[in-house]
């Protein structure tokens, strides 16, 4: 046997393997959805100006960073849920959430594994956190200086894990630190930095800016900061791990990353929650400043808890995510890979104020059983010879509704300024929606918006072929699915990738047949 | 639900110089269903998102906006190329010096205004304006029902040898318009309409259209030169099995103009096309032209398209808004739309929202908009040919509008509107 068939037949190993594993995965369901039987530390039920004073307490914040939270929250008493979306559900009742949970081992820090809650170690292990990065996520004192178990060869990704209100750790400290690159929670770097957090922190979500934003402004309780230094080029790759675990616990994480100039950052974002019969509210603020020739790459995975097959629970996803292009030639790019949740409002968007610069919006969104997503991208063209690209699909199965919702706007001064949409809607089953809401400003001649979109269900002759050549049809929905999306998940960093087209196929488990 | 201060405001400003027709007859109920539609809505404000891209004010003031006529002799008027029964109206008034006798063979055609207890004509009058009005409310189109003080009935049950022609003549400059047409297409019959002019300084039209299985009605309207008038139109079609229904609006000049088309495809095989060309130039006029569409497809094998161009200059504002609405069973539709338009200098803009809604899988739809300047490469191409400058952008422009042209079936009526749009050309020299 020649080298080269037994290099063929081990690949053909492995896509066999992965082809069995991808068919186990299917029959099962929700992955994330077992809940840690965890002691915490809540705040009382409800929102009130004691509770908003009582998460800034607990996070030791300044003086002005509590007036910030109070005019939030003021004005959030003022203001209207929002009923402009294609989602429809039950009035939320704002005052029967936990805005503050804390595991109760966290008050004081433990020495070492052996004092940390095992539970949470545990959470982390399931979820495919390695043991040396559990020990600084469960904040064993000292852990971030231990020697890492990654070889300097392999690629490290530095972690930032967010449990339900409070960030229970950072990976990876030290060595960001030699690069200069901030990597922290929201509530360290307001104690820690204050004057970045008081420059940059609302300056691209005002506390006012919707009713969702406003309400995080007053209630977050953590999330995760990001500072790159001016051409510095992050050495790995940052991500932010949320888990929502206790019942009834609202989640509102604020991230703020701040791209200074020619420097550049990717950043990867996942969520998971456990299975509940109650809707749980998840209202997060990102806020992105790229600086002249910086560029931010911003991934996604949000598998938060769809709710069961009858569309009982699941996550409220109101998230409020912008970057704001400051610099000229600078750059951001959203890709996004939404499978979870029972409500999905989210509209990653890019200002496009410095000249040549950049907004990239790719997205898939899958929506099976009785999910409902309504989430899309603004790419507003401010500066000269600006460039956007939008590329949205969206897959609908079961009683789901998939909307694309988007705005273009090329304002006056914009000259020479280029967009490119295309939005594509899949549909599995009869009972299931596609909709497509885009906003087209165009206030000048020389910039060209093209915008395109389609709806159609999934291709007959592409099914035939793939059942002919021996899959399910279940498998065969899976990779023709996979195919359309193709193009969003190129742009995924590789580890995420491949989690997304695994989680295509999960989400889409049962929509055949 | 109470309205908001501001809109029962205005509300009650609008309808304090109306009152409901005192010879109201037989649609008195259909009016007085209406108006409580329009109270239950209160008039349209900018705030409203329907009127996102579009300020409303100018129908709801109490007062009419002056609007100067004019007299434009140069042009062949749309509906003179052939032999038609011509119904006038002057400011909003039939003139029966000016109209032919209104009989025709194959149809039954008489006025609103005085028109004895017509039995087809009261079971759809207002009717499928009100169906209209879900899920977007339209209380201009229920203002018009309530208050309209007169139009045409036409009922085609035969074969029509002379195609009827509404002409609209504006004399006063402070004319306030309220017509409200009813057509109702019986089985397998066919009717053409051609509407041609501006009809008043303000001027509210509403056209509702019932066409039966296997029935046709093909519409073609022209809305004038005018400069200053203010023009809102809505045409709601509901479509029977195999039906088709047809309609293109050429619109140039106009200070505000807001078209919308309500159609609902509610028979299996229905074709639905509507399709427009606007064009203006805001040098020395205001321009505001605004097409908004909704088709509701709620039945098998269903078709429609939706075609708008737009050419604008110097200032000029176009507007689109168009939906398919796909209904859970609807399956085999075949929904297309595309609005493009051409700015033809820095000042001029393009709003849109092309918008679908679908609970059905087995469809095929699509939609695209695309807003640029004039495609340097073709000018280029044509200049190296010997065209100078002017002439070759006129030819592009003609070039682009030639898709929403398409649309019409007459090659008469085609070639007249593609005159109009060379003129204009000539008149509003590019560069």
């Amino acid at each position: 046997m020649t080298d080269q068939t037994t290099l063929r037949d081990k690949a053909k190993e492995s896509v066999d393997r992965e082809t069995v594993d991808a068919v186990a995965q299917l029959s099962g369901a929700y992955k994330h959805g077992w809940n840690t039987e965890i002691e915490m530390d809540f705040a009382p039920k409800g929102l009130t100006e004691d509770i908003v004073r009582l998460i800034s307490e607990r996070n030791e914040e300044p003086e002005w960073m509590l007036e910030w939270r109070l005019e939030a929250f003021r004005r959030w008493q003022t203001l209207k849920e929002p009923d402009w979306s294609m989602l429809k559900y039950a009035p939320v009742d704002y005052q029967e959430q936990y805005y503050y949970a804390k595991p109760a081992s966290m008050k004081e820090k433990p020495k070492s594994l052996d004092d940390v809650d095992p539970k949470l170690l545990e959470t982390y292990a399931k979820l495919g956190i390695p043991l040396k990065e559990q020990m600084v996520l469960a904040g064993v004192e000292g852990a971030e200086a231990a020697p890492s178990e990654a070889k300097d060869s392999e690629r490290k990704v530095a972690v930032d894990a967010v449990f339900d209100s409070v960030s229970v750790g950072t990976t990876f400290k030290k060595e960001l630190e030699k690069a200069g690159v901030i990597f922290c929670s929201i509530s360290e770097a307001i104690r820690e930095h204050p004057e970045l957090v008081r420059k940059y922190l609302g300056s691209v979500v005002p506390a006012s800016d919707n009713y969702f934003a406003t309400l995080n402004s007053a209630v977050f309780s953590d999330g995760s900061f990001v500072y790159i230094p001016e051409g510095v080029r992050c050495p790995m790759e940052l991500s932010t791990y949320f888990r929502i675990n206790a019942e009834n616990t609202g989640q509102f994480e604020r991230t703020l990353i701040i791209c200074d100039k020619q420097a550049y950052v990717s950043y990867l974002e996942g969520c998971t929650a456990p299975m509940r019969d109650t809707n749980q509210l998840h209202a997060a603020v990102v806020e992105i400043v790229a600086l002249e020739d910086a560029e931010v790459k911003y991934s996604t995975v949000q598998n938060w808890y769809p709710g069961d097959e009858n569309g009982k629970g699941g996550i409220y996803n109101f998230v409020t995510k912008r970057a704001d292009c400051r610099g000229d030639r600078s750059k951001v790019s959203w890709t996004q890979v939404e499978t979870g949740s029972a409500l999905t409002w989210k509209y990653p968007s890019c200002i496009l104020r410095g000249d040549d610069s950049q907004g990239e919006f790719y997205s898939i969104a899958i929506t099976n059983n009785w999910q409902q997503a309504d989430t899309g991208t603004k790419m507003i063209h401010l500066g000269k010879r600006t460039r956007s690209r939008i590329v949205s699909k969206g897959i609908s199965a079961g009683h789901a509704q998939n909307t694309y919702r988007g705005l273009v706007s090329m304002h006056p001064k914009a000259k020479d300024s280029r967009n490119y949409t295309q939005c594509d809607s899949l549909l599995i089953g009869s009972t299931c929606g596609a909709h497509t809401v885009p906003y087209i400003e165009v206030k000048n001649n020389s910039s060209r918006v093209e915008h395109e979109a389609t709806t159609s269900k999934v291709d007959e002759d592409q099914l035939f072929y793939c059942r002919q050549r021996g899959m399910d049809e279940e498998e065969a929905v899976a990779l023709v699915v996979n195919g359309f999306c193709k193009e969003v998940l190129q742009a995924l960093p590789m580890e995420f990738a491949m989690e997304a087209q695994q989680l295509v196929a999960i989400s889409l488990e049962g929509s055949v047949g | 639900m109470a309205l908001p201060k501001a809109k029962e405001d205005a509300t009650a400003t609008r309808l304090a110089g109306l009152s409901l027709p005192a010879d109201a007859g037989w649609s008195r109920a259909a009016r007085e269903d209406a108006l409580a539609r329009l109270q239950a809505q209160g008039v349209p404000q900018r705030r409203d998102e329907y009127w996102r891209f579009t300020n409303p004010s100018a129908f709801t003031a109490p007062e009419v906006a002056e609007a100067p006529s004019r007299d434009l002799p140069d042009e062949i008027p749309l509906g003179a190329e052939a032999d038609r029964l011509t119904v006038v109206f002057t400011d909003g008034v039939f003139d029966p010096d000016a109209s032919d006798a209104l009989e025709g063979e194959g149809m039954e055609i008489a006025r609103l205004a005085g028109a004895p207890d017509i039995h087809w004509a009261r079971d759809l009058y207002g009717t499928l304006e009100a169906r209209g009005q879900d899920p977007v409310d339209r209380p201009l189109a229920a203002l018009n029902t309530a208050f309209a003080t007169d139009g045409v009935l036409i009922r085609v049950s035969g074969k029509v040898t002379r195609p009827v022609s509404i002409v609209y003549r504006h004399r006063d400059a402070r004319s306030d318009v309220l017509l409200h047409h009813v057509i109702r297409i019986d089985a397998d019959a066919a009717l053409t309409l051609v509407e041609a002019g501006p009809a008043g300084a303000r001027s509210n039209i509403v056209i509702e259209a019932d066409i039966a299985q296997g029935g046709a009605f093909h519409h073609v309207r022209d809305q004038g030169r005018e400069h200053d008038r203010s023009a809102t139109t809505a045409g709601f079609a509901r479509l029977g099995e195999a039906a088709v229904y047809k309609s293109f609006t050429l619109s140039a000049n106009g200070a505000l103009t807001r078209n919308e088309h309500v159609i609902e495809c509610l028979g299996n095989g229905g074709i639905a096309h509507v399709a427009g060309a606007a064009i203006g130039d805001a040098a020395a006029h205001p321009f505001h032209h605004d097409d908004t569409v909704f088709i509701t497809h709620d039945a098998l094998d269903c078709e429609s398209r939706q075609v708008f161009k737009k050419v604008l200059k110097n200032g000029a504002v176009g507007v689109f808004q168009g939906k398919i609405l796909v209904r859970e069973g609807a399956q085999k539709t075949d929904g297309y739309q595309i609005s493009q338009s051409l700015l033809l200098d820095e000042d001029s803009q393009f709003l849109a929202k092309p918008e679908l809604e679908i609970y059905a899988d087995d469809v095929a739809c699509s939609h695209g908009s695309t807003t640029g300047a004039i495609d340097e490469e073709a000018l280029f191409y044509l200049r190296s040919r010997g065209v100078p400058e002017g002439p070759a952008t006129d030819l592009l422009v003609l070039a682009f509008l030639a898709e929403a042209l398409d649309e019409i079936d007459d090659p008469d009526i085609a070639g007249v509107l593609r005159d109009q749009l060379s003129g204009w050309l000539s008149r509003h020299a590019t560069r």
